[in-house]
């Protein structure tokens, strides 16, 4: 075995070991990383809710937005389930129904989502007005767009 | 007139698409700026170290050529 | 692999390409400017803000395609001891840092209007902040040590070591749930960005490379001169000692 040969395959196995290394802690972390849980994850109790500050992401469900004086009234949803979530405070410019939404606040007791903060998640479409108008009217818009996997 | 000060205006998001340009622009000038210095003042350098020995230029060009050949 | 590692090979090379690239990048940068700003249209949901897409995401695809080239020559130089390797990989750091730099403001300055917030610490900002990280620890580390050898050794290590979070950084939007969204351009099923938008992307992408090759042909061309310098110096210093001794 040359000398080349050896560093190949000392770099080859380095990279190997560090690789599998990542991947070992990145799945033992796999819960810390994700960055919001799901409603069915929450409505069926998965996650420990109580009294913590987590993360609620899904769909706005259409015509569920209802202002109510300061605060605002929603439903998140993942097809699946749904939370209701009361909000008082500015939302962001893509926030709107049937749009991704990532919440972070608390459970209270009566199942209702406290949100302190409200984020918009926006998909990976991008396209015209006029486009999205002509799909719209054709039939070819998929309205129920992919939701989050849990 | 109006369109000019509406595509400015950037539909209300001036203040974040320009800064986003503006920064872009003005790294990459920076990079491309410093990298060029670094030649011009590198092979001046090395012209003027060459020229300042004459006599052994042939045998520093040896020298130097000697990290060029790659050792197995 | 050795035909091209003579430095007078890459310098003939690249004084070729020199030219080339820098009109490539700026015919592509006018263009790729012309149809960001005036030429392509609003998005239906995100409007104007989509014009600061055309520099965040080539921007990334920078990021990580520096940061992979740098791995790359890493590892040329640490198993075939190519001499060209190692000035190129340094020659490719500093421009990764900027776009990944670029990539994390601009992605920042996009965030606040349309996501509500300028940052998170979802899976994929925070290993593109890894990044980062990663690019200014390998230039900090190069220069590190009195004798430049090692400190190209060091760093290069780390350069293979981080290489780990260039697919993490492309994956993380799959592999977890994320604040950002997935992938538009590279996935499965073909792009989901209109043609319109996609114009400016593509040139904007081809500019910052061309741009990336001209700065690596300026930075390397530098590096070879420094080396020849350090060589005739040394060259200079024992032959100063040998006129002593006699």
């Amino acid at each position: 075995m040359t000398r080349k040969r050896r560093r190949l395959y000392f770099v080859v196995l380095g990279l190997l070991a560090v690789g599998t290394a990542a991947a070992l802690v990145l799945s033992a972390l796999r819960q810390d990383i994700v960055f919001f849980f799901s409603p069915s994850e929450i409505v069926e109790a998965k996650v420990p809710t109580e009294g913590r500050r987590i993360r609620l992401g899904g769909l706005v469900e259409q015509g569920s937005v209802v202002k109510d004086g300061a605060s605002v009234k929603f439903r998140v949803t993942d097809g699946a389930h749904v939370v209701p979530v009361v909000y008082a405070g500015l939302l962001p410019d893509l926030f709107r129904e049937g749009q991704g939404v990532v919440t972070e606040g608390k459970l209270g007791k009566d199942g209702v989502f406290q949100a302190a903060e409200v984020l918009a998640k926006h998909d990976e479409n991008y396209m015209p007005k006029e486009v999205a108008d002509s799909l719209k009217k054709s039939g070819h818009w998929q309205d129920e767009k992919k939701v989050d996997k849990p | 007139m109006e369109s000019l000060s509406s595509f400015f205006a950037m539909g209300g998001y001036a203040g974040y698409v320009w800064p986003s340009y503006g920064l872009a622009f003005v790294l990459m000038v920076a990079v491309l700026v410093t990298s060029a210095r670094g030649v011009k003042t590198a092979e001046r350098e090395l012209e003027q170290m060459q020229s300042l020995r004459p006599g052994r230029r042939r045998r520093a060009q040896q020298a130097a050529s000697v990290t060029e050949v790659p050792e197995t | 692999m050795h035909r091209f590692a003579n430095p007078a090979r890459f310098l003939r090379l690249s004084a070729l390409i020199q030219p080339w690239a820098a009109a490539i990048a700026v015919a592509c940068l006018a263009g790729g400017l012309y149809f960001a700003l005036f030429a392509s249209p609003a998005d239906y949901q995100q409007g104007e803000t989509v014009r600061i897409m055309y520099i965040h995401v080539p921007s990334a695809w920078m990021g990580l395609f520096c940061y992979t080239a740098m791995a790359v020559f890493s590892a040329m130089a640490l198993i075939w001891k190519h001499p060209l390797a190692d000035l190129m990989a340094r020659a490719s750091a500093p421009v990764g840092a900027a776009f990944t730099f670029i990539c994390l403001v601009t992605g920042a300055l996009w965030g606040k209007p349309m996501w509500g917030t300028w940052w998170v610490w979802d899976a994929r900002l925070t290993s593109m902040l890894i990044l980062l990280f990663l690019y200014l620890g390998y230039m900090a580390l190069a220069d590190a040590f009195d004798d430049p050898e090692r400190g190209q050794k060091a760093a290069a290590i780390l350069a293979l070591v981080g290489v780990v979070n260039v697919p993490i950084i492309k994956w993380s939007v799959d592999w977890w749930n994320t604040l950002h969204q997935p992938a538009s351009v590279v996935k499965m099923g073909g792009p989901s960005i209109d043609s319109t938008m996609m114009v400016p992307l593509i040139l904007m992408a081809v500019g910052f490379k061309a741009y990336w090759v001209l700065v690596l042909i300026l930075r390397t061309r530098a590096e070879i001169a420094a080396a020849k310098v350090r060589t005739l110096r040394m060259a200079q210093i024992h032959a100063a000692g040998q006129v002593e001794q006699a």
